[in-house]
C-alpha cells in the first residue's frame, strides 16, 4: 500500500454526484449551430483557414496553430462555415471573441483521418506535432497545449500523475470516462509516459468512486501495465487541484511558480490522456468531450458533446426544469457563470449546472472580517486569506503579493467557510488583475522610455553630425582663405585656380539667389505660441545660418 | 444575476451562531457565580446587554450604516457579558451603563465597528472604569456564607438602582476584597502565604466561591474548544505561561508567592485565557502568533498581580499585549504551500 | 544628583555612538531620485505637467521646483506612488488637470498628406512614414501624449480611446450591499 500524504486545509462540500451517474455517457444531438471560437487554449489564438460560406468535413482544421504556444481548432462536425466574427464567448466578462459559426448539415461526414497503427516506431517530434495539429490540449480545466507538457528530458520526470480525482461537487464526467473508457485511457497514460520517458505512473481517483477505481484497475490488471498504480486518496476538495494531488501521491510540494518537471513530477487529466490516444492512433482531433450536464435538469447526466455547441441546446436535452437563471459553467466552487445560455461549449467545459434560485440561493450580506482565521484553516495553499482580504481591499497590492497572493490557487474554500459571508476570492481576483495591469503598464511604460531615450540620443547625434559638417566646411573655408592668401602673394601662378573656381562659384550664386527668391515667397506656419523652447531652438538655427552666410560670404570675397 | 461569482454555494457557520456559541459557553460560569453570589449579577449582565445593543443601534444609525445586520450578529452582547462579569456585583447601575458605553462606542465604533478594533472592548471598558470610578470597582460582594453579613437579592438591588443599603448597614460590611486583592495587601503587610491561605474567603486552590465560578469558564473554555470555536493556542499558552511563570516564583520562595494554581483559579484567569484573551478581532491569526501573544499576556498578568498596584492584570495584560498584535502577525507568518525548505 | 547626570550623559552617548555608527556602516547607496521618480511617471511624454518629458519633470520635482500632483496620465496611483516615495502628503489633481481614458492616436490615411510634422512631434518615434509618404502610427507604441494632433496641419489624427478586450479586461473590484436588495441577491 502506498503512504499516502496530506494537504493542509480542505473542506468537504455536499457532492452532489449520485444525480448525473446513473446513465452511462449519451451521444448528444448534433445541434442546429456550433459556434466555435478560435481561442479556446492557453498561448496564441488560432489563425482561421477557412471563410464564410466554406464547406468543411468533420474534423477539418480551420483554426491552425499561432506561434510556439498555441493549438490548432477542427469543425466539429460537417457543415457551411455562416460567419468568422466576434460572437459572445463563455467567459466570466461576457465579452465577444473571435469565433466560427457553422451550420451542420446533418451528414456528420467526417474528413479522411491519418491513423497511425504504430506509434511507437514514431519520433518524439513528430508525435508532439500531431497532438498539436489535433488541437490536444488539456481537458482538466487548464486547456494547455498538452504537446508543450508532453516535452521532456530523460531521466527527468519520475512520476506522472494521472488526475482523476474530480473534487468538484456536481461533475462527474471522468468518472463516467473512466467506467467506460478505461482501457482507452491506459492507452494513451503509456502514449504520455512514454513522451515522457516517466518510470512510473500514478493514477489518483478519489475513494467516492468506486467504480471508477474499479474499473481503472481491471484494466491495469488486464493491460498488464507495468509501474502503473491506481490508488484511492481521500475524499476532500479541493484534493484534486493539481499541486494538491501531487502532494497527496508523491509528497512533493510544488510551489507556485515552480514547474513540477523541475521536481519530477507531470500531471495530466485521465480526459486528456483519452484524447492523447485518439488522436495519436486514429488520427481524430479534439472536437468532442464528455460533458456532465446537472443541476435544475430533469436528467442530468453526462454527454459526448461537440465543442462548440450551444450550452441551452444541450441542456435541453437533459430537459431543463422552470426556473433555470442561468449556466455556470465548471463547478459550484470555482465555475464560472455564463454571460448567456447560448455560449457555445469550449474545450474547458467539464460541467454546466443549471442554476436555480434554490440551488444556489442569492448572496447573504457580507459583514466585515472578524479575523477568525476560519479561512486560513482550510487553505490548501497554507496562505493567510484574511491578510490577503484586508490588503486587496485596501488595493494595498504590494502587500498582497508579498503575502504570496499568486499562490493561491482560487479554489473557494476560503470563501466556503466565512462566517461573515465575503467573498474573498472575488478580491483575490481582482487584487491579481490589477497587478497584471500594473504590469503591463510598468513595461509599456518602460519600453516608451527607452524610445524617448533613444529618439533624444539621435537627435543629439543628428545635431553633432550637423556641427561637424559645419566645422567642417568651416576649415575647408580657412584653408581656401589661407590658399587665396598664399596665391595672392605670388601674382603670377594665381590666376589658375581663381578661374577654375568661377563656374562653380557662379553656380553656388545662382543657386543662393533662386533660393533667396523661394524663401521671400514662402509663408512659414507654426509661428506663433512659440515655447521658450521652440524658441532657443531658432535662435540656434538662425546663428548657425548666419554662420553659414558669413562663410559663404568668406567664400566668394575676392 | 451578474452579481454572481464562484463559490456558489457556502456553508458557514456565521458570525451570530458563534458569538451564541459564546454566549452559552459562559452560562456555567454565570450559573455558579450566581449560586455563590447571588443573582445580582444577572441584572448587571442584563442592564449591560441592553446598553451595549442600544449604543450600537446608536452609532450604526450615526454611521448611515444598516442596524440589523450588525446588531444580530451577537458581537455587542458578548462584549456586555464580559464587562459585566468584570465588574463588581454590587456596582452601581451607572457604572456598569457608562463601562458598556464606552466599550461599544469608543474602543469599537470609532474604529470601525466589528473587525476593526485594535484593543478588546470590554477591557478596555474595564480600564476605564478602574481608572475612573476605582472606589466602585472594589465593591465585590463576599461569597455567600464568608462575610458577616450577607445581602438579599432586594438589598442588591436596592444599591444598584438606588444607592441605598439596608439599615445599619455599611459597605464595608457587605463588601469584602477580592482574593487576589486580600492576598496583595497581606504580603504587603508582611504575611506568610500559609497564613493568608488560612483566612476564610480562601477555598480550595483559590477564593471560596471565586475558584468555582473559574471552573465553570475553564468548563465554558472545554465546550468552546470541542465545538472548534478556538483553538488551542491560546488558552493552553496563556495558562500554561502563568502557571510556570507563578511557579518559579513559587518555588523560589513559597513564603510570599502564592501557588501557581491560586493564581489560575484567582481573578479573571480562565475567563480571560478562554473568552478575553481568544477575541479574534485582537488577537493574532498565526499560531505562533497566538501563543507569543498569550505567554506575553501571561507575564505581564503576574507581574502586574505581583509588583503592580493592580490586584488582578487580566485587563492591562490583554491591553498591552493588543498594541503588539500586527507585529505579531507580520512576523510570524507561516511559511506557505511549497516553499517551506527554503530559507526567506 | 551628579550621578543621574553622569548616568543620562553615559545612556546619551551609548546611544549616540550606535546611531553614529549605523550611520555609518548601514548606509544605503541608492539609485539618484530623479531616476527613482523616473521610474514612478507613466512615461507619456506628453508635457502636460509643463515639462518637455518625463525626465524633465522627475528632475523638477527632486529638485522641489514641481509639486507631484500635475501628472494626468499617472492618475491618482501615481500621485500617492510620489507621495509615498517622496515621503509627501498624497496631493489630489488641482483645477482642470483631471486624467483622461488611455487612447491611442490614429492617422485618417485618406486626409494625410505626408508632412512629416506629426513624426517631428511624436516623443516615442511612435509614428512611421517619410516626406510625401503616408504616415502611420504603430499602436502598441503610442502613448496617447496627444503631442501629435497640434502640428497636424490636415487634422487628420484622433484620439481613439482604447477599449476594453479580452486581453486587457480585468475584474472589478468587489462592491457589494450591506443588506439583501429586493431582488434577493446582495451581490452587485
Amino acid at each position: 500500500m502506498k503512504t499516502l500524504y496530506q494537504f493542509h486545509g480542505g473542506i468537504h462540500p455536499p457532492t452532489n454526484k449520485t444525480q448525473s451517474t446513473q446513465t452511462p455517457i449519451r451521444l448528444a444531438q448534433l445541434p442546429v449551430k456550433l459556434v466555435i471560437p478560435l481561442h479556446q487554449h492557453v498561448g496564441n489564438c488560432a489563425k482561421p483557414v477557412v471563410e464564410a460560406g466554406d464547406y468543411v468535413l468533420k474534423g477539418q482544421l480551420i483554426g491552425r496553430p499561432d506561434g510556439h504556444l498555441s493549438s490548432a481548432i477542427h469543425a466539429s462536425t460537417s457543415g457551411t462555415i455562416a460567419a468568422i466574427d466576434m460572437q459572445p464567448v463563455a467567459h466570466a466578462s461576457g465579452m465577444a471573441d473571435l469565433c466560427v459559426t457553422l451550420i451542420p448539415d446533418g451528414l456528420d461526414k467526417w474528413i479522411e483521418l491519418a491513423p497511425c497503427d504504430d506509434w511507437q516506431s514514431l519520433p518524439h517530434t513528430e508525435l508532439r506535432h500531431i497532438l498539436r495539429n489535433a488541437g490536444v490540449v488539456g481537458l482538466g480545466g487548464a486547456v494547455f497545449p498538452s504537446d508543450m507538457k508532453l516535452y521532456a528530458h530523460k531521466h527527468k520526470i519520475k512520476t506522472l500523475v494521472l488526475n482523476g480525482a474530480e473534487c468538484e461537487p456536481f461533475i462527474t464526467c471522468d468518472d463516467l470516462l473512466m467506467r467506460e473508457r478505461a482501457c482507452e485511457i491506459l492507452l494513451g497514460i503509456e502514449m504520455m509516459r512514454t513522451l515522457l520517458y516517466a518510470e512510473e505512473v500514478l493514477i489518483g481517483i478519489e475513494d467516492n468512486k468506486p467504480e471508477a477505481i474499479a474499473a481503472m484497475q481491471a484494466a491495469v490488471t488486464a493491460g498488464g501495465y507495468a509501474r502503473m498504480e491506481v490508488i484511492a486518496v481521500p475524499t476532500i476538495y479541493p484534493g484534486g487541484g493539481a499541486k494538491q494531488l501531487i502532494r497527496v501521491l508523491t509528497g512533493i510540494e510544488v510551489a507556485a511558480g515552480v514547474r513540477s518537471t523541475n521536481l519530477g513530477v507531470q500531471c495530466f487529466n485521465v480526459g486528456t490522456a483519452y484524447s492523447v490516444w485518439r488522436a495519436i492512433r486514429y488520427g481524430e482531433p479534439l472536437i468532442s468531450r464528455v460533458v456532465t450536464v446537472t443541476g435544475n435538469v430533469a436528467h442530468p447526466q453526462n454527454f459526448d458533446a461537440l465543442i462548440g455547441t450551444p450550452m441551452d441546446e444541450l441542456v435541453a436535452q437533459a430537459d431543463q426544469l422552470p426556473g433555470t437563471t442561468g449556466y455556470i459553467m465548471g463547478g459550484p466552487m470555482m465555475g464560472v457563470l455564463m454571460p448567456s445560455m447560448q455560449v457555445g461549449m469550449i474545450k474547458a467545459t467539464n460541467c454546466i449546472i443549471a442554476s436555480s434560485d434554490q440551488l444556489f440561493p442569492a448572496a447573504k450580506p457580507a459583514l466585515s472580517c472578524i479575523r477568525c482565521t476560519r479561512c486560513a484553516d482550510v487553505c490548501p495553499a497554507e496562505l493567510q486569506p484574511q491578510e490577503l482580504y484586508w490588503f486587496a481591499k485596501a488595493k494595498n497590492l504590494d502587500k498582497a503579493e508579498d503575502y504570496h497572493l499568486f499562490d493561491c490557487i482560487e479554489c473557494g474554500a476560503c470563501s466556503y467557510v466565512c462566517p461573515s459571508n465575503i467573498p474573498l476570492v472575488q478580491y483575490y481576483r481582482f487584487a491579481k488583475s490589477e497587478i497584471w495591469a500594473q504590469e503591463a503598464g510598468k513595461k509599456a511604460a518602460d519600453a516608451a522610455r527607452e524610445r524617448h531615450e533613444y529618439r533624444e540620443s539621435r537627435i543629439e547625434r543628428e545635431k553633432r553630425e550637423k556641427a561637424e559638417k559645419l566645422a567642417a566646411k568651416e576649415k575647408a573655408a580657412q584653408d581656401a582663405r589661407a590658399q587665396r592668401a598664399a596665391l595672392a602673394a605670388v601674382p603670377e601662378t594665381g590666376t589658375m585656380p581663381v578661374a577654375a573656381e568661377n563656374p562653380v562659384q557662379q553656380k553656388i550664386q545662382a543657386a543662393i539667389e533662386h533660393a533667396k527668391l523661394q524663401a521671400a515667397a514662402a509663408k512659414p506656419k507654426n509661428t506663433e505660441q512659440l515655447t521658450p523652447h521652440q524658441l532657443a531652438e531658432i535662435a540656434d538655427i538662425e546663428a548657425r545660418r548666419a554662420r553659414v552666410r558669413e562663410l559663404a560670404k568668406d567664400n566668394t570675397e575676392e | 444575476m451578474s452579481g454572481f461569482f464562484s463559490p456558489f454555494i457556502t456553508k458557514p457557520v456565521s458570525v451570530s451562531q458563534i458569538m451564541l456559541h459564546v454566549l452559552f459557553a459562559l452560562i456555567p460560569g454565570i450559573a455558579l457565580y450566581v449560586w455563590f453570589y447571588g443573582p445580582a449579577i444577572l441584572v448587571s449582565i442584563t442592564l449591560a446587554s441592553i446598553t451595549a445593543l442600544g449604543i450600537e443601534a446608536l452609532m450604526l444609525k450615526i454611521q448611515h450604516k444598516p442596524v440589523a445586520p450588525y446588531l444580530k450578529d451577537n458581537s455587542a452582547l458578548l462584549t456586555a457579558w464580559l464587562l459585566a462579569l468584570s465588574i463588581p456585583t454590587l456596582a452601581p447601575w451607572w457604572l456598569v451603563v457608562v463601562g458598556t458605553a464606552f466599550a461599544i462606542s469608543i474602543s469599537k465604533h470609532l474604529y470601525g465597528g466589528l473587525g476593526n478594533n485594535p484593543f478588546n472592548p470590554a477591557m478596555v471598558g474595564y480600564a476605564v472604569l478602574i481608572i475612573s470610578f476605582p472606589a466602585y470597582m472594589t465593591h465585590w460582594l463576599a461569597p455567600q456564607g464568608v462575610g458577616g453579613v450577607s445581602m438579599s437579592f432586594s438589598d442588591q438591588l436596592g444599591y444598584m438602582f438606588q444607592g441605598l443599603l439596608p439599615d445599619g448597614l455599611t459597605l464595608d460590611a457587605v463588601t469584602m476584597a477580592t482574593p487576589l486583592d486580600t492576598l496583595k495587601t497581606q504580603l504587603h503587610q508582611h504575611s506568610q502565604i500559609e497564613h493568608i491561605l488560612n483566612m476564610p474567603i480562601y477555598g480550595h486552590l483559590a477564593g471560596k466561591g471565586g475558584e468555582w465560578v473559574a471552573g465553570g469558564f475553564l468548563l465554558g473554555g472545554f465546550y468552546l474548544f470541542a465545538k472548534r470555536l478556538i483553538s488551542w493556542h491560546l488558552p493552553v499558552a496563556f495558562l500554561g505561561s502563568l502557571f510556570l511563570i507563578a511557579g518559579i516564583f513559587h518555588l523560589f520562595d513559597p513564603a510570599h508567592y502564592a501557588a501557581p494554581l491560586l493564581h489560575l483559579f484567582s481573578g479573571a484567569a480562565m475567563l480571560g485565557a478562554f473568552f478575553i484573551l481568544t477575541d479574534p478581532v485582537t488577537s493574532p491569526t498565526t499560531p505562533r502568533g497566538k501563543l507569543i501573544f498569550a505567554a506575553g499576556a501571561a507575564l505581564l498578568t503576574y507581574l502586574i498581580r505581583v509588583f503592580g498596584g493592580f490586584p488582578d492584570g487580566i485587563a492591562f495584560a490583554t491591553l498591552l499585549m493588543n498594541i503588539t498584535v500586527p507585529l505579531l502577525d507580520a512576523w510570524t507568518q507561516p511559511k506557505v504551500f511549497g516553499k517551506k525548505e527554503k530559507r526567506s | 544628583m551628579i550621578s543621574a547626570l553622569l548616568v543620562m550623559a553615559a545612556i546619551a552617548g551609548i546611544l549616540g555612538a550606535i546611531l553614529g555608527f549605523a550611520a555609518i556602516k548601514f548606509r544605503v547607496e541608492g539609485n539618484p531620485l530623479v531616476a527613482k521618480i523616473d521610474a514612478v511617471l507613466p512615461q507619456t511624454q506628453c508635457g502636460q505637467c509643463g515639462f518637455p518629458g518625463c525626465k524633465p519633470y522627475a528632475t523638477a520635482i527632486a529638485e522641489g521646483v514641481a509639486d507631484i500632483n500635475m501628472c494626468p496620465p499617472g492618475g491618482e496611483e501615481g500621485i500617492q506612488k510620489l507621495a509615498d516615495l517622496l515621503g509627501m502628503e498624497f496631493k489630489p489633481f488641482g483645477g482642470e488637470t483631471k486624467p483622461k481614458p488611455k487612447s491611442v492616436a490614429v492617422i485618417d490615411e485618406s486626409t494625410c498628406i505626408g508632412c512629416t510634422l506629426c513624426i517631428q512631434a511624436c516623443p516615442v518615434d511612435a509614428i512611421v512614414g517619410a516626406a510625401k509618404q503616408l504616415h502611420t502610427i504603430i499602436a502598441a507604441e503610442c502613448t496617447g501624449c496627444e503631442l501629435c494632433v497640434p502640428p497636424c496641419p490636415v487634422d487628420c489624427i484622433l484620439m481613439v480611446p482604447i477599449a476594453e478586450n479580452l486581453s486587457n479586461w480585468k475584474w472589478k473590484y468587489p462592491v457589494y450591499a450591506l443588506t439583501v436588495s429586493s431582488s434577493g441577491n446582495a451581490a452587485l
